[in-house]
């Protein structure tokens, strides 16, 4: 269990790097490199269906967000909020550390989860869906429905996205009117 | 977007297709081996984004249509839809209704979910590549090149 | 214990720059690295120790496996935050062609 903890102290390492960088070019690549660590985490935790998921779009989010800064003219983030914030920050992140602490006693340790629900998927995968794939085999047949209404949220956002980025039909910025400023 | 250089361009000739292979295999094997619809999709989508980004838009026009993007992700989410509500017919919905033949560890088994898998794999290609065009092609009005490109 | 509590605190590192940056892509990246803090701690929650992939390989019965069940609903929870993300970048690009700046209080002062 060693290389866990190594990796997960690379992400946090990475995440730090990311949030207090000024450049934003440096700081995406360092969320690329958050995102990598968590690829290989899963992989370590024995979820090889979420590691590819994970490289794949770690990949693709890397491109949109850089194709999107970069080159918009902003290359550097201005200086963080007062010193106020972040002391009432800290605060609230040690609180937020000791209610978690708390909470984390009532659950199953680490490397013992209580799988009631789990146990009737995986006796029933290879008899009744007859898919080698467990996960699989929860996605799209136990759990299908869940996974309709993910895929409708997925479509909602594409639809989102062409629907904000539209140029055709859209008023020019000269004769936009004053009241939709 | 223009191109980039020629050594991008050759590879890039090599490699595509090796990647587009590489995402029909994992949509197609998701039942037995790692990997799946969505993964299968990205990794899809990626193969179209790297045509687009080495050999820059003009290029890549002709060779993806831009309604393939129209085109896929409703047919994607129209197929996984009907899957489901033929499954209406054996009584639930997504009832697996093909489950029954097939052997375990084939690639003919497991029911609909290779068909859900190709379903939900167009969906997520053609919408990430949708995403991905819009976003990375648009030009701000303010933008030096956008007359450029206009003429 | 000691990995929950790391994951918690790769949480608050997202939530500081949502909260204290200015800066809308700091933001976006705030809540990307939320997004992966939460997706591990799900796959945490479901390990366990000595055990296999949860996939079943041919002629080898009785094998032990994971939790599949947080595995499966973090697999879709992760394409739909590349779907997130892109949205908030569309939505950033759109208030930097409206406003000419990123930063979150010239966008309040300006005023439209």
């Amino acid at each position: 269990m060693f290389e866990l903890y190594v990796v997960m102290a690379f992400m946090i390492i990475a995440a730090i790097v990311a949030v207090f960088l000024r450049g934003l070019l440096s700081s995406v690549i360092s969320v690329g490199a958050v995102g990598m660590g968590l690829c290989v985490m899963f992989l370590l935790l024995k979820a090889p269906d979420l590691a590819i998921t994970q490289l794949v779009v770690e990949i693709l989010c890397l491109i949109i967000l850089i194709r999107a800064t970069i080159g918009r003219g902003v290359s550097r983030a201005t200086r963080p909020s007062s010193a106020w914030v972040i002391a009432s920050f800290s605060i609230f992140a040690l609180v937020f550390l000791f209610a978690a602490y708390a909470a984390f006693k009532e659950m199953p340790v680490f490397g013992a989860p209580i799988m009631r629900v789990a146990d009737f998927y995986i006796q029933n995968a290879l008899s009744q869906v007859k898919a080698a794939n467990i996960v699989t085999a929860i996605i799209l047949d136990f759990r299908g429905y869940d996974t309709l209404g993910e895929a409708t949220v997925l479509f909602t956002s594409v639809i989102g996205v062409l629907a904000i980025m539209r140029t055709i039909g859209r008023k020019k910025p000269n004769e936009r009117d004053e009241s939709d400023c | 977007m223009k191109g980039m250089s020629l050594i991008v361009k050759r590879i890039t000739r090599y490699t595509v297709g090796l990647i587009l292979l590489f995402g029909i295999y994992i949509v197609l094997h998701g039942h037995i081996t790692p990997g799946g619809g969505f993964a299968g999709g990205v990794i899809i989508a990626l193969s179209f984004i790297h045509l687009m980004l080495a050999f820059g838009r003009e290029e890549a026009d002709k060779s993806i249509k831009e309604n393939i993007i129209s085109f896929g992700e409703p047919v994607g989410g129209l197929m996984f839809l009907s899957i489901a509500l033929i499954g209406l017919a054996g009584g639930v919905f997504f009832f697996n209704f093909f489950a029954s033949k097939g052997e375990p560890f084939s690639i003919l088994s497991a029911g609909i979910i290779p068909l859900c898998n190709i379903a939900i794999a167009l969906k997520v290609a053609s919408g990430l590549f949708g995403v991905f065009v819009v976003l990375s092609l648009f030009r701000l009005s303010g933008d030096k090149k956008t007359d450029e490109i206009k003429k | 214990m000691i990995l929950f509590l790391m994951d918690i605190v790769l949480f608050l590192i997202g939530l500081y720059a949502v909260v204290a940056h200015r800066n809308l892509i700091k933001k976006v990246i705030g809540f990307g690295i939320i997004e992966y803090a939460v997706n591990l701690f799900f796959v945490l929650a479901g390990y366990k120790t000595g055990a296999d992939a949860p996939i079943f390989e041919k002629n080898i019965p009785g094998m032990i496996f994971v939790d599949p069940l947080p595995q499966a609903l973090v697999l879709t929870s992760i394409v739909i935050g590349l779907g997130v993300t892109a949205l908030m970048v569309a939505l950033c690009i759109r208030i930097y062609q409206h406003y000419g700046t990123f930063d979150v209080n010239r966008i309040k002062d300006l005023k439209g």
